[in-house]
């Protein structure tokens, strides 16, 4: 699934990929969405990023039908690899 | 750091099976909420590498699959219309109505398009302002807010050709229904990560406090499903029945405000026939207010169509989490992804795809 998990998007609604944007295509001020590019894996997918207004290039996004839900955070996005440590599940 | 293989290592993955080993005294039955959750712990065989007595239930959060029949049997009948171009997110097409699906539908020379986003039925709209375009509206509140913007954008761009057949479900009112079951299974919940992203933790806490279940909202990978079910095990064992956020790189507490706030102007809560199951109150979305003119089951008139199941299919139960899929007589014989009985065997967020395609079959299971 991992690089070309992106493809399984188009035919399934629910499936949430992360992905990274890449540009953002400010049309606000003309009364349109903002939309941008965003990269899974190796491919690129034009998104809306209306849903996410404080995203920026760089920063990893998760879609759904074509639309980013969530901003992903970098900073708890590495707290699954210290929670055994943090509980001392490890030393049990 | 692309935020998928990392959280497939295996080295990781192991130390999170001993944490779990070890943090287990008594049985328990956890329900992983979301189809997707399913796949992936099918396909990572973490199914296999729980301690004996920890039990995994798969939920109703597959939206192909509880999208109930009557609806299905109206897409078929507006698709039908030569005026019409019918789009659908692919996994709709082969999800049986009473006699046909889309694809038959689609066979026959009616306009059946898959798109990928509600925004593209929106720009063939634009394009060719001669025919209706309808968009299959279904989902949880994952593709809820995609669709409210759709809609949003109609009126906006004045289309009169754009409509929208809505099936949306809610999430928890069916968690609720599963917990108020005669027979509760349920001793613990993950909860489906990404309709948490949209829409918060708040309205898992009352059901945690009635029902005095622990609620973790999870991710979908190998390691968060490994750290959800940690989690849940380790409320459980404490005898707490709290709403923990495993998937905090993705789900904040209060939601995604932006897309509540387009989700709850555009569609009010409404009763819900769930496929299976029956009508959960308060469980799904329907257009609202001046939105409402949208409704493609009034604009084209299918009020007076409705649908008959199979009675072999048990996928009532499935969803449930009352029969395992390979416990199903048809299962696997007379239901397969290429002949289904029911929607469970068609998508791939469904228990009974899921089962048949990593060939979880009886015994093995």
């Amino acid at each position: 699934m991992q690089r070309g998990a992106w493809q399984s998007e188009g035919r399934t609604m629910c499936l949430g990929i992360p992905g990274e944007i890449l540009s953002i295509d400010e049309q606000v001020e003309q009364g349109g969405l903002r939309t941008g590019d965003v990269r899974f894996g190796v491919a690129k997918k034009s998104v809306c990023l209306a849903y996410v207004p404080d995203a920026v290039v760089g920063d990893f996004v998760v879609v759904h039908a074509g639309f980013a839900i969530t901003r992903m955070d970098r900073a708890a996005a590495e707290q699954v690899f210290s929670y055994l440590e943090q509980i001392g599940a490890t030393r049990e | 750091m692309e935020l998928i293989d990392e959280y497939r290592d295996p080295a990781a993955a192991r130390r999170y099976v001993e944490a779990i080993r070890r943090a287990v005294t008594r049985p328990w039955s956890l329900m992983e909420v979301c189809g997707g959750q399913t796949h992936a712990l099918l396909r990572f065989g973490i199914d296999r590498l729980l301690p004996p007595g920890l039990t995994l239930i798969h939920g109703p959060g597959c939206p192909v699959c509880v999208t109930p029949i009557d609806i299905i049997d109206k897409a078929l009948a507006i698709a039908a219309r030569p005026e019409v171009i019918f789009c659908s997110f692919g996994d709709m097409l082969r999800v049986p109505g009473t006699i046909d699906d889309l694809f038959t539908v689609k066979s026959r020379g009616g306009d059946v398009r898959i798109v990928y986003s509600p925004m593209d039925a929106l720009t063939i709209a634009e394009r060719e302002p001669g025919r209706q375009v309808v968009f299959f509206a279904v989902g949880f509140e994952t593709t809820a807010p995609g669709n409210a913007m759709a809609a949003v954008e109609a009126r906006r761009r004045g289309l009169q050709n754009f409509s929208l057949l809505v099936s949306h479900v809610l999430v928890p009112p069916a968690m609720e229904a599963i917990l108020r079951a005669p027979r509760r299974r349920v001793d613990g919940f993950l909860a489906a990560g990404h309709v948490c992203a949209v829409m918060g933790l708040e309205e898992y806490r009352p059901l945690a406090e009635r029902y005095r279940v622990p609620i973790v909202a999870t991710g979908f990978e190998p390691l968060d499903l490994l750290q959800g079910i940690h989690m849940c095990v380790r409320q459980l064992e404490d005898g707490r029945a709290e709403v923990e956020n495993q998937y905090a790189r993705s789900v904040r507490p209060e939601g995604n405000p932006a897309a509540l706030t387009v989700l709850r102007d555009v569609f009010e809560v409404v009763p819900r026939a769930w496929r299976g199951i029956g009508s959960i109150a308060a469980s799904g979305l329907a257009l609202r207010g001046p939105y409402a003119e949208l409704d493609a089951e009034r604009r084209f008139d299918v009020a007076g169509v409705g649908g008959r199941e199979s009675p072999e299919c048990r996928s009532g139960e499935v969803l449930q989490g009352l029969l395992k899929p390979s416990d199903c007589p048809a299962f696997g014989a007379r239901c397969t992804p290429d002949r289904p009985l029911g929607a469970t065997m068609v998508s791939s967020e469904g228990a009974c795809a899921a089962y048949f395609r990593y060939r979880r079959t009886r015994g093995a299971a």
